[in-house]
């Protein structure tokens, strides 16, 4: 329970902290804070690892009249590779988002912003009052959007203006669904609401809560916000909403689908999210095979990258959920979810680094990079190797999960879309590689200290080592897990 | 009656409010638009809170915690219109209809 | 009588609500919405939920109000406030008419209400006013994180700002008078609305009122003075109000971690002391939320026009 506390309210002090300290001692008072929440996030992981999930009911009070929180496998899993990425981000962000380097105004919002995003993550991944996570879904937002709108740039401006648009009308869909919800049974847990008589409401309300998801999370058909919101904004801030942001509405998607209301999820309810999620790998690639920039290449990847996820619908929810391979499916939706997280962030780290070095992240500025700075050539072609889905990295053990259970449970289209994406993957990614890795550069860039370097590479490793040590995580993701009949193949 | 009445207000306050959010492209109209649809749906929850015996305060706090919410998200679009008007001369978002 | 009052009520809602969106001019629009918002405060009443009613006329109708008449003042001195002519758009009428039905068909669908039985835990919580009792004690971490979303919103609106002006007063500059009658009233409303203000906060707990409304009216107030000159508007880099800022959350998750150490867990209050700390809590965040929403209201800081 301490931990899970900690992970809460570390983050939160420290944003207050960053607000209300005196410029010199904001970037030492955040990154204490970011310190303290990785060491919280670790060890909640340990706990759960130890003792299985941790629930704590809110001020004592129970649910239906009280909030609940409650961390499993999945909830925890997610709290580290949030903490992992945002001390990236954070020690990267000391050289770039330094009051000396992006002004005095960036560089006082940046550290507070980030910090109150972290805190909501956490508080995305174990709350389990849907009305708790309506309000800790505006707060992702408001917080996201204000990183957008940081970099001062009137195509920033416009872009956070759109993402603000969307990610509202998202949260009312959303709303819509909790109201009736609470209207039809008068409560909001999630663990209630499972055990509930069903009600004719309720396939509107899911159908309300998940359109609302998915605007959040950026599905195909409405992505339209996310690419130049995500590229618009500084690159620290790029691997923040990239890798983390949409991971909180696609969790509360994934809890609905299995967890509150696995019994409305019709077969064709399935089959609709899992077609969204293939047509998004399949746009997303094809969009950012067509980009000139590298963070707009990377933007693009992350609406592929999300559509994989959704197959798990078919493969793993309704009356799948008790099939031998669902374990697998679920397991390996996760695993994508973690990968994607860790590599994402490193790519955008990457393009951060080319930003200062270069002035310039188009393609053709960056030629020959990797000989000019190695160790962020060896970052880039980790994370590209965990996109890709190539062995061993954490995405290929994603890949290969869900392809298993997709050829096991008869869904064979499905494999098919998997193996679309990787190829696509390794196209969209060769352009970038082929510069990074090109033999003559242009202009020396300026220098860069390896410290800084090694950042990204730090997350593209561990993306791929994912993979590598797969069995640990699998068996972690396991706890708390909601249809734990079936074990895995 | 009356609680049908206030449900059924709400409801077609949130269709006029989806309306202006898709028909009407100034963002000032569209922030507009949104609290319409927030306050549709409180009206909507507050109705159905009303329905058993005594008035439920859960959905009150619920309905207070999310005016807070409404207020600030309408805070920072503002701004944002603001900022987008001062740097592009206009309060429509680019590529959309209604460009002067 | 009294259906044909909510008939009457409901129909003038829906018809300021729709010369909201179909009204023409953009100005119209924002003073209908004010409108909007003062008659749903009576509905609010109509149905008994004067928390909400007051939440409703405080915040929606006059702190959003004044928000979008102030971006509209704004945006004619950028020449944006003018709006393409109207059209019906069919294909938007056909989903928000779906999307209403469909609401309207719930309502009927819905099963007979259950409401959670606070009826133990009420006693327990240190306050007589219910709504109260569910915002700082049975669901305080709603509270806690909508606090802190008001910060954020701060935050970002800050993040606006052009870099030259970072360092200047928040706002734009705002000249009153000498002696007008904003001067006078700046001198004037300030007892009042602070005696009015804080007097919402200390009802709160046992009958209408409470923290985010009365950081409202202590932010109307605080607003009257800045724009009659009395008092100046602060800049980002003065301690003081930055403390102010964090001042309500800060106590609140501080409590909230004293109850993890001395009481049943996170946010626990035992019931002796409920009431000393709800009390004190909301002092806090009375004093957050003010700050916030007026800064909120004032704006980034800023040079206005005459330098782009």
């Amino acid at each position: 329970m301490t931990a899970l506390v900690a992970g809460l309210t570390l983050p939160l002090l420290a944003a207050f902290a960053a607000i209300a300290l005196p410029m010199r001692a904001r970037v030492p008072a955040a990154l204490l804070g970011a310190g303290l929440t990785l060491a919280a996030s670790l060890w909640l992981a340990v706990v759960v690892w130890q003792t299985g999930p941790v629930t704590l009911s809110l001020g004592g009070w129970q649910p239906p009249i009280g909030i609940a929180l409650r961390a499993d496998g999945l909830g925890a899993a997610l709290g580290v590779m949030t903490a992992l990425v945002m001390t990236a981000v954070a020690l990267a962000a000391r050289h770039e988002m330094a009051a000396s380097v992006a002004g005095p105004r960036a560089g006082f919002g940046f550290w507070p912003l980030m910090l109150l995003l972290w805190a909501t993550m956490n508080a995305a991944f174990v709350s389990r009052d849907l009305f708790n996570l309506y309000v800790v879904l505006e707060l992702i937002t408001l917080s996201a959007v204000a990183l957008v709108a940081i970099s001062g740039k009137a195509e920033a401006i416009a872009a956070a203006l759109r993402y603000l648009l969307f990610a509202l009308a998202g949260s009312l869909l959303y709303l819509a669904g909790v109201v009736l919800t609470y209207a039809a049974h008068g409560t909001l847990d999630i663990s209630l609401l499972a055990a509930r008589m069903a009600a004719p409401s309720d396939a509107l309300a899911l159908g309300l809560m998940t359109a609302g998801l998915l605007v959040k999370t950026a599905l195909f058909p409405f992505h339209v916000w996310l690419p130049h919101a995500h590229s618009a904004a500084p690159a620290p801030a790029s691997a923040l909403l990239s890798a983390l942001v949409p991971k909180a509405s696609l969790l509360i998607l994934l809890r609905l689908w299995f967890e509150a209301m696995p019994d409305l999820a019709a077969p064709a309810a399935l089959l609709t999210l899992a077609s969204l999620g293939a047509m998004a790998v399949i746009w997303g690639g094809l969009l950012a095979l067509a980009q000139a920039r590298l963070k707009l290449i990377v933007a693009y990847s992350t609406v592929a990258q999300l559509g994989y996820i959704f197959l798990v619908f078919p493969l793993a929810g309704g009356d799948g959920g008790a099939q031998v391979w669902a374990a697998g499916a679920w397991t390996g939706a996760i695993f994508q979810t973690l990968s994607h997280g860790l590599a994402k962030a490193a790519m955008f780290l990457v393009a951060g680094i080319y930003l200062v070095a270069m002035g310039s992240d188009r393609l053709s500025d960056l030629r020959g990079m990797a000989r000019a700075l190695p160790m962020t050539g060896f970052a880039f072609a980790l994370a590209s190797i965990t996109l890709m889905g190539l062995p061993p990295s954490g995405g290929f053990t994603a890949k290969y999960l869900l392809m298993t259970a997709a050829f096991a449970s008869g869904q064979w289209a499905w494999a098919l879309v998997l193996a679309a994406g990787g190829l696509l993957a390794a196209a969209y990614l060769y352009r970038p590689l082929a510069a990074i890795f090109a033999r003559e550069s242009a202009v020396a860039p300026r220098a860069i200290p390896r410290s800084w370097q090694a950042i990204p590479l730090g997350l593209a490793v561990l993306s791929v080592a994912l993979g590598l040590l797969s069995s640990v995580p699998f068996e972690f993701l396991q706890i708390g897990r909601p249809d734990p009949a079936a074990e895995g193949l | 009656m009356s609680l049908t009445l206030f449900a059924l207000t709400g409801a077609a306050l949130v269709g006029l409010g989806v309306y202006g959010l898709l028909a009407r492209p100034h963002m000032l109209r569209r922030i507009i638009a949104f609290n319409l649809i927030g306050s549709g749906l409180f009206l909507f929850f507050g109705a159905a809170a009303a329905r058993g015996t005594g008035l439920d305060p859960i959905p009150q706090a619920l309905i207070i915690t999310g005016i807070v919410v409404a207020l600030s998200a309408s805070a920072l679009a503002v701004g944002l219109v603001v900022a987008l008007a001062r740097s592009s001369g206009t309060a429509y978002l680019p590529d959309e209809e209604g460009r002067l | 009588m009294s259906v044909a009052l909510d008939i009457t009520l409901c129909a003038l809602v829906l018809g300021v609500g729709w010369a909201t969106v179909a009204g023409h001019g953009v100005f119209r629009a924002v003073i209908f919405f004010i409108t909007y918002g003062l008659l749903l405060a009576i509905v609010w009443a109509r149905l008994g939920a004067y928390d909400v009613a007051l939440a409703e006329a405080a915040i929606s109708a006059g702190l959003t109000g004044v928000l979008l008449l102030a971006a509209h003042g704004r945006l004619r001195r950028l020449n944006a406030s003018q709006e393409v002519p109207l059209h019906l758009n069919l294909p938007a009428a056909v989903v928000a008419v779906g999307i209403a039905a469909g609401l309207g068909w719930a309502w009927f669908a819905l099963p007979a209400p259950t409401a959670p039985d606070l009826s133990q835990a009420l006693p327990q919580s240190g306050v007589g006013n219910p709504v109260t009792a569910v915002l700082l004690n049975f669901r305080a971490w709603d509270t806690l994180l909508e606090s802190v979303i008001l910060l954020a919103a701060l935050l970002g609106l800050w993040m606006l700002a052009r870099d030259h002006a970072w360092d200047k007063p928040l706002g734009l500059p705002y000249h009153a008078r000498p002696g007008g009658v904003l001067a006078s009233f700046g001198r004037v409303l300030p007892p009042i609305g602070l005696i009015f203000g804080v007097y919402l906060v200390w009802a709160g707990a046992d009958t209408t009122g409470g923290a985010f409304q009365g950081g409202t009216v202590l932010a109307a107030v605080c607003l009257v003075t800045i724009m009659a000159g009395v008092l100046h508007a602060p800049r980002v880099e003065q301690a003081a109000w930055r403390a102010a800022l964090v001042l309500g959350p800060g106590v609140f998750v501080l409590s909230g971690i004293a109850g993890a150490v001395f009481a049943q867990g996170f946010l626990a209050l035992p019931p002796a002391l409920a009431k000393p700390a709800i009390v004190t809590i909301e002092a806090a965040l009375t004093v957050s939320i003010a700050v916030t929403l007026v800064l909120l209201v004032i704006g980034p800081p800023d040079e206005g026009e005459q330098d782009a």
